[in-house]
């Protein structure tokens, strides 16, 4: 395959990476962020998502870079989301008289990065997104540098993080030992003549490096320290578009490289879901502060969606898609809400502090409840939808190991539920605690948008989106 | 007439929908509150209106599905509504307790009153959806999408420990919902459709049946609710508003009753002959032990309501019983019980909107001053007693010869349990109603208004209707609940 029809194939990535470039450059120079600068940011990755929605299917670099239906599914969401997250923490931070110009720019950069590893198709390609992703992320958690708690959660996540991608390097430096090659496909190869316990050895680095990137149980200590530390609207980004990426690549890796040792991937999967969803559930009954809560909360969202992963074969990879797609809906309107919602200057962050909220923002009262009843899983909500796709999956796979543990985590959302309801009568039994400022229009604008979505658009959405995330699934691995 | 079984269901949508705007355009006051009750009362007696055309032109003949409408979604799921005999009479039932309930909260309700109504009105929908819904997710939706405005309704017009109460109610019902969505997602694995009718006559393994059966046992036995798992009901109800109250003890409970008659025996019948002997040790338990539990109350509502969990007795076992009798008495005995018990309620709402307490000590000769709501009030212990001449005897006495038939002995023991409601309800009557007036805050109690008559003569007639010619409700039901027995008949092999 020729240098240009590769390049044609890696379109999206070569559009963020060369934009980002230009953009430090002109950020560089005009100094200071302004909405036309933020504005070609978001085209970009609308750009990028439109590119990657249509363009052609095949392998690349040698084997290096897969585009496929998967790939393209997922950037499309992950661009989409990320555009979202730059209009919300420009104005966000704008407000605290943090607005930079270097923040879309790391957006887009994050960006490529997710794109890459959706897209990776060799260990290499896979550090290289991996790593990527997280310096850009790292920078965003601590972007309020005078912030005490900013510069906590920024420097917890780099030091967590690092400690992680040590894992991940060390487990890819014994897969290559064994195997003789960095490609998934050769890996595969060498896997299907039956797994030694060397390459087997690595594969459990790799999955603890990447079940830490999507904070998943018994990997999640950081996660409540720099969702409570981070911008808001950031940790709305590193909520929803990260853990997208990062559960492609760990599907790629586990259905391209390692498909040939399921039933032993199966068991580590099946026990860091169950970890997480219980984790999540219990330890966020005793929270107080809402973005620590929805960290306990994501961590239990992530075990459903490693539940989804672990039940295997096209019905588990079409139900982690779809899983992840619409709980990052649940994310991003949750935190455009609390973007939006301050109270005399302050931001409410606590669940006190929503006390009465009905009375007095009647509509984004509802939307947090939309998201919260959505994130419980409760019909008729986007969340419903998300984990009837996991459930169905792992109940579907006829395994009694996977159905146990899917009646297991459908009790642990029973115990997750009592934290989400708490919040729901906070806001709706009890009384006010004072007038809220007037909530920034964007925020509350993608705020609705998204509570649209989770009821009642989802409805019809899933007969559109339902086909194309099974179409993908179908032609992934293998 | 196909699509008059969607119009029914989202026809209070629309009503919602005009109140919606009537709180964004007008100015918040009494006066927009006033509007806005108009508007959902409306919308209820439409909803009625359609449910009446529903019942009238079903054909009773037909044991099938009618008014059926489908449409293919996503996932293979599909958009099906449908009502045969069993559940046609629980949409007519919904749609008629609901206009009473907006009366009833006419001027009781005073915060929130806009809410209050959206919230009753989105339950509407919700429970209608429940009866008419024939695919297995679409019935989950409705039957767990009602779970919030009821959560809503009880946390945030109940009583004292209404917060308590709300969650009780909340997360008991939501596990037993989620194990019967583990079962529903196993059904559709297995049988590869999730169409209702499909279903029914499709043949699971009998080891399979066990499982799923406890599944769904799981969700419609706290929904019932039964014994030992009743316990939040008696919270539910006493922290409730009045119209809430009647909602739960009238409809919600009655989609326990449904779900047995329309999953549980029809998909699982040889489980369902396994765990007879268990059911029928439970609702007998439930029978006498709630009856007890009853005649110890202090408080009017929690009396009602522990007579409601023992009522709820008769109707599992009759259900399970797997004779024409049995099924036609707990079928009755669920719609009388659905009027009855809502009118009991509504009695109690009376002298507490008036006293503000539900204590029984603290009532007393109120025959006295209140002649007409005492004989009311009368009418409906007699019901709920089961004196012949009341929709009560009927669904108690048939249900109670379908027993006799397949378990003597639990029949005897259930027969223990019509004596003590007697003692009870009788109890409660004399001690609220007869003898002189010793508290004066009760000398100048009034007695019921021309609204509150307004609420009672749909209720009255009914009760006494169905007990003088309860083949109005057998007709229609008749060919359908012939069906189901000789289907469950033959799957067991007797």
């Amino acid at each position: 395959m020729n240098l240009s029809s590769a390049l044609s194939l890696a379109l999206p990535e070569v559009i963020l990476a060369i934009s980002a470039l230009i953009l430090v450059v002109w950020g560089a120079f005009q100094g200071r962020s302004n909405p036309i600068f933020s504005g070609a940011a978001v085209v970009v990755l609308l750009a990028a998502a439109a590119v990657a929605a249509m363009g052609p299917h095949g392998v690349a670099f040698n084997g290096a870079y897969v585009a496929d239906g998967v790939a393209a599914f997922a950037k499309v969401a992950i661009y989409i989301a990320s555009a979202l997250a730059i209009p919300l923490g420009d104005k966000w931070l704008g407000a605290r008289g943090d607005a930079k110009f270097e923040f879309p720019v790391l957006i887009v950069l994050t960006a490529l990065g997710m794109g890459v590893m959706a897209s990776a198709g060799d260990l290499i390609s896979l550090y290289v997104g991996v790593e990527l992703h997280s310096l850009a992320l790292y920078v965003l958690a601590a972007f309020r540098r005078d912030d005490a708690k900013g510069s906590e959660a920024g420097l917890k996540y780099f030091v967590l993080g690092a400690l992680s991608s040590g894992l991940l390097l060390y487990g890819a430096s014994l897969i290559y030992g064994f195997a003789g090659s960095t490609k998934f496909t050769d890996i595969a190869a060498v896997v299907s003549n039956g797994a030694e316990t060397g390459v087997l050895f690595g594969l459990v680095f790799l999955i603890c490096g990447l079940a830490f990137k999507v904070s998943a149980a018994p990997f999640h200590m950081w996660t409540p320290d720099v969702y409570e530390g981070a911008p808001t609207p950031v940790v709305g980004f590193f909520a929803a578009a990260p853990k997208l990426a990062a559960m492609v690549l760990l599907a790629r890796v586990l259905q391209e490289a390692f498909g040939g040792a399921e039933a032993q991937w199966r068991q580590i999967l099946v026990i860091v879901a169950l970890l997480s969803i219980f984790v999540g559930a219990f330890a966020g009954l005793a929270q107080k502060n809402l973005k620590r809560l929805w960290a306990y909360s994501s961590i239990a969202n992530i075990g459903y969606a490693v539940l989804g992963l672990a039940a295997g074969g096209e019905a588990g990879m079409q139900s982690m898609l779809m899983f992840l797609i619409l709980y990052m809906v649940d994310v991003t309107g949750f935190f455009a809400c609390l973007s939006a919602l301050n109270r005399g200057g302050k931001p409410m962050e606590t669940i006190e502090d929503m006390a009465g909220l009905v009375k007095e923002r009647p509509g984004l009262a509802l939307a947090i409840t939309a998201f919260s009843l959505s994130a419980l899983g409760l019909p008729p909500l986007s969340g419903f939808w998300a984990k009837f796709y996991v459930f169905k999956a792992a109940i579907g796979t006829g395994d009694v190991v996977m159905q146990t543990a899917a009646v297991l985590g459908l009790v642990g959302s029973v115990v997750a539920a009592f934290y989400y309801l708490r919040l729901i009568k906070t806001m709706w039994f009890d009384g006010s605690v004072g007038a809220t400022d007037k909530p920034e229009p964007g925020a509350r604008l993608i705020a609705f948008a998204m509570a649209l979505f989770a009821f009642p658009v989802v409805l019809i959405a899933l007969a559109w989106i339902d086909p194309i995330a099974k179409t993908a699934a179908a032609a992934f691995g293998g | 007439m196909t699509g008059i079984l969607s119009l029914t269901t989202f026809a209070p949508l629309i009503g919602v929908a005009a109140i919606l705007a009537l709180r964004h355009f007008g100015k918040p006051g009494e006066k927009t509150d006033t509007a806005a009750k108009w508007v959902a009362l409306a919308t209820t007696l439409a909803t009625f209106a359609l449910s009446l055309i529903v019942t009238l032109r079903f054909d009773a003949s037909n044991p099938g599905f009618q008014f059926v409408e489908d449409f293919a979604w996503f996932a293979g799921l599909h958009y099906r509504m449908g009502v045969d005999g069993i559940s046609v009479l629980f949409v007519l039932l919904t749609a008629f307790l609901l206009p009473i309930c907006i009366v009833a909260s006419w001027k009781s309700v005073e915060k929130r009153v806009i809410e209050y109504l959206i919230a009753f009105l989105v339950l509407e929908t919700l429970v209608i959806g429940v009866f008419c819904a024939l695919d297995l997710i679409l019935f989950y939706l409705f039957f767990e999408g009602g779970l919030v405005p009821m959560f809503l309704i009880i946390g945030i017009w109940g009583g004292k420990r209404r917060i308590y109460a709300a969650y009780k109610f909340f997360l008991y019902t939501l596990l037993g919902s989620v194990l019967m969505l583990a079962a529903i997602l196993a059904m559709i694995g297995i049988a590869g459709t999730s169409s209702i009718p499909e279903l029914m006559t499709y043949q699971f393994a009998p080891w399979l049946q066990t499982w799923l059966w406890l599944a769904f046992f799981a969700s419609f036995a706290v929904k019932m609710p039964m014994w030992p798992v009743h316990t939040w009901l008696p919270d539910a109800h006493v922290e409730a508003p009045t119209a809430g109250s009647v909602i739960l003890a009238g409809i919600l409970l009655k989609m326990g009753g449904y779900g047995f008659m329309r999953f549980s025996l029809p998909m699982f019948p040889n489980a369902s002959e396994l765990f007879t002997p268990l059911v029928f040790a439970m609702s007998a338990i439930a029978v006498v032990y709630t009856s007890l539990i009853a005649f110890r109350q202090t408080d009017i509502k929690k009396l009602i309501a522990y007579s409601s969990v023992a009522h709820m007795g008769f109707v599992t076992m009759g259900i399970f019983s797997g004779n024409a009798q049995g099924e036609q008495g707990a079928l009755y005995q669920m719609i009388s019980h659905g009027v009855i018990s809502g009118a009991l309620f509504l009695c109690v709402g009376v002298v507490y909107d008036r006293m503000h307490t539900r204590e029984i000590a603290f009532y007393g000769g109120l025959t006295q001053r209140m002649p007409i709501y005492a004989a009311i009030f009368l009418l409906f212990t007699m019901g709920n007693v089961g004196l012949p001449g009341t929709s009560g005897f009927v669904g108690e006495i048939l249900t109670m010869t379908g027993v006799y038939q397949a378990s003597t002995w639990t029949a005897i023991v259930a027969a223990t349990g019509v004596i003590f409601s007697a003692v009870y309800a009788l109890t409660l009557y004399r001690r609220v109603m007869f003898g002189e007036i010793t508290n004066p805050e009760l000398k100048t109690i009034t007695d019921v208004d021309w609204r509150e008559i307004v609420i009672f003569v749909p209720l009255i007639i009914s009760t006494l209707v169905l007990g003088v010619y309860p083949a109005l409700i057998f007709n229609v039901t008749d060919t359908s609940v012939n069906a189901l027995v000789s289907a469950y008949r033959a799957a067991i092999g007797g």
